[in-house]
């Protein structure tokens, strides 16, 4: 996928609205014996490798299901506690998938809120006058765009590091966020968007079909890879 | 295009060079502060992006920009950090900040028995050495402006 995730923060630094496209992630699934060779430690709430990197399995990796089974945290799902099934030489040979742990949406609140603060001291230690926060920020494996508008919302996105046309989609979601959660008059400004069906997940496919009800129907909003065309007026409800 | 400023800092935090060539806005803050500033910004943008990644990362942080500078960044294994901030037309100057560090750092203060780790690099060989260097970087104008 092109566009990894989708956040909008409000002027406070809370994240009001966050959207995940399922890329996916590298996951492997290995049978072990006893004793395990890899050192597994207990870290918020996950159990994560700490050390006995190979074969795919990498250093922060945790451990997403045993069996087939996915665990919960750090218990299985039966109950009982990860470290405590894989301590015990009675439950090998066991086979265990790792992969990189999926953010909780508490996770996804702090990161926000840290984004928000680091955003305003790049604005801060700039040494040229009249600098904005920071707008891009690149790493090895994804680039995030940060749009802010003058009252103070962002709009950031994750995106591969070789996507264009970022810009663009960052005014275009704001166009959206405009039209469809702040004319809505039941929206209480700076709030989670979550009320308003207009501003449900996009559909991951190539056209655009948006519709302006705002009846009982649908919108669905979809992310044109390409171009940004405008989009034909259609909606499953009133046929507009 | 140029270079506004560079920082060299330790795995500990500690500040060990701080030069500028083109800074218009100082921070505001003491020296101090914003050395301790610009550090803890860096720490918190390295375990931000770690969790935010959607892959697993073999470089990690690389730069990033705002509307005026863009801050360029390289770390070894070690921990020592190099930052540079530049004007927005530079590209990526990984290449550039690894040659600060190891022909500059590590063949001048590192090799130095005279020169203690863990503190403000002292030596003035070091200094002009790495002015020289930034000064002759193509991306660099010394224009004032």
């Amino acid at each position: 996928m092109a566009i990894f995730s989708v956040y909008v923060v409000n002027k406070a630094g809370g994240l009001i609205y966050q959207l995940d496209s399922y890329a996916p992630r590298a996951e492997a699934e290995k049978t072990f014996s006893y004793p395990l060779d890899l050192l597994l430690k207990l870290h918020d709430e996950r159990v994560l490798v700490a050390f006995g990197q190979r074969d795919g399995i990498r250093v922060g990796h945790a451990v997403l299901a045993i069996n087939g089974v996915d665990v919960n945290g750090k218990y299985m799902a039966d109950g009982k506690e990860v470290l405590e099934y894989l301590g015990n030489p009675a439950n090998y040979p066991v086979s265990i998938r790792f992969g990189r742990p999926r953010l909780t949406s508490n996770e996804k609140l702090m990161l926000a809120s840290m984004f928000h603060s680091l955003f305003a001291i790049g604005s801060q230690l700039s040494p040229e006058q009249g600098s904005s926060g920071i707008e891009m920020l690149e790493t090895d494996t994804f680039k995030l765009h940060c749009f802010q508008t003058l009252t103070g919302i962002k709009f950031v996105v994750l995106a591969d590091p070789r996507q264009a046309g970022i810009d663009s989609l960052l005014r275009k979601i704001y166009e959206i966020y405009s039209d469809f959660a702040l004319k809505n008059p039941f929206y209480s400004l700076e709030m989670p968007i979550r009320a308003c069906t207009l501003f449900t997940p996009p559909s991951w496919t190539l056209g655009p079909s948006w519709c302006g009800c705002f009846g009982a129907g649908r919108m669905q909003l979809c992310w044109p890879y390409i171009s940004f065309q405008l989009p034909r007026m259609l909606c499953s409800n009133c046929s507009a | 295009m140029t270079v506004h400023n560079l920082y060299i800092f330790d795995r500990n935090g500690v500040c060990l060079h701080y030069s500028e060539w083109h800074r218009k806005k100082q921070a505001g803050i003491p020296k101090e502060e914003e050395y301790k500033l610009m550090y803890g910004m860096l720490f918190s943008i390295r375990s931000f992006v770690s969790k935010m990644s959607p892959l697993d990362m073999k470089d990690g942080f690389l730069a990033f920009q705002t509307s005026r500078y863009k801050l360029h960044y390289y770390e070894t294994p070690t921990g020592i950090k190099v930052v540079m901030n530049t004007d927005l037309g530079v590209g990526p100057i990984r290449d550039v900040l690894h040659h600060i560090y190891s022909a500059l750092y590590v063949e001048l203060v590192v090799k130095n028995p005279l020169c203690p780790l863990g503190q403000t690099v002292q030596s003035e060989l070091f200094r002009s050495r790495l002015d020289s260097y930034v000064r002759s970087l193509p991306f660099f104008s010394a224009r004032a402006g």
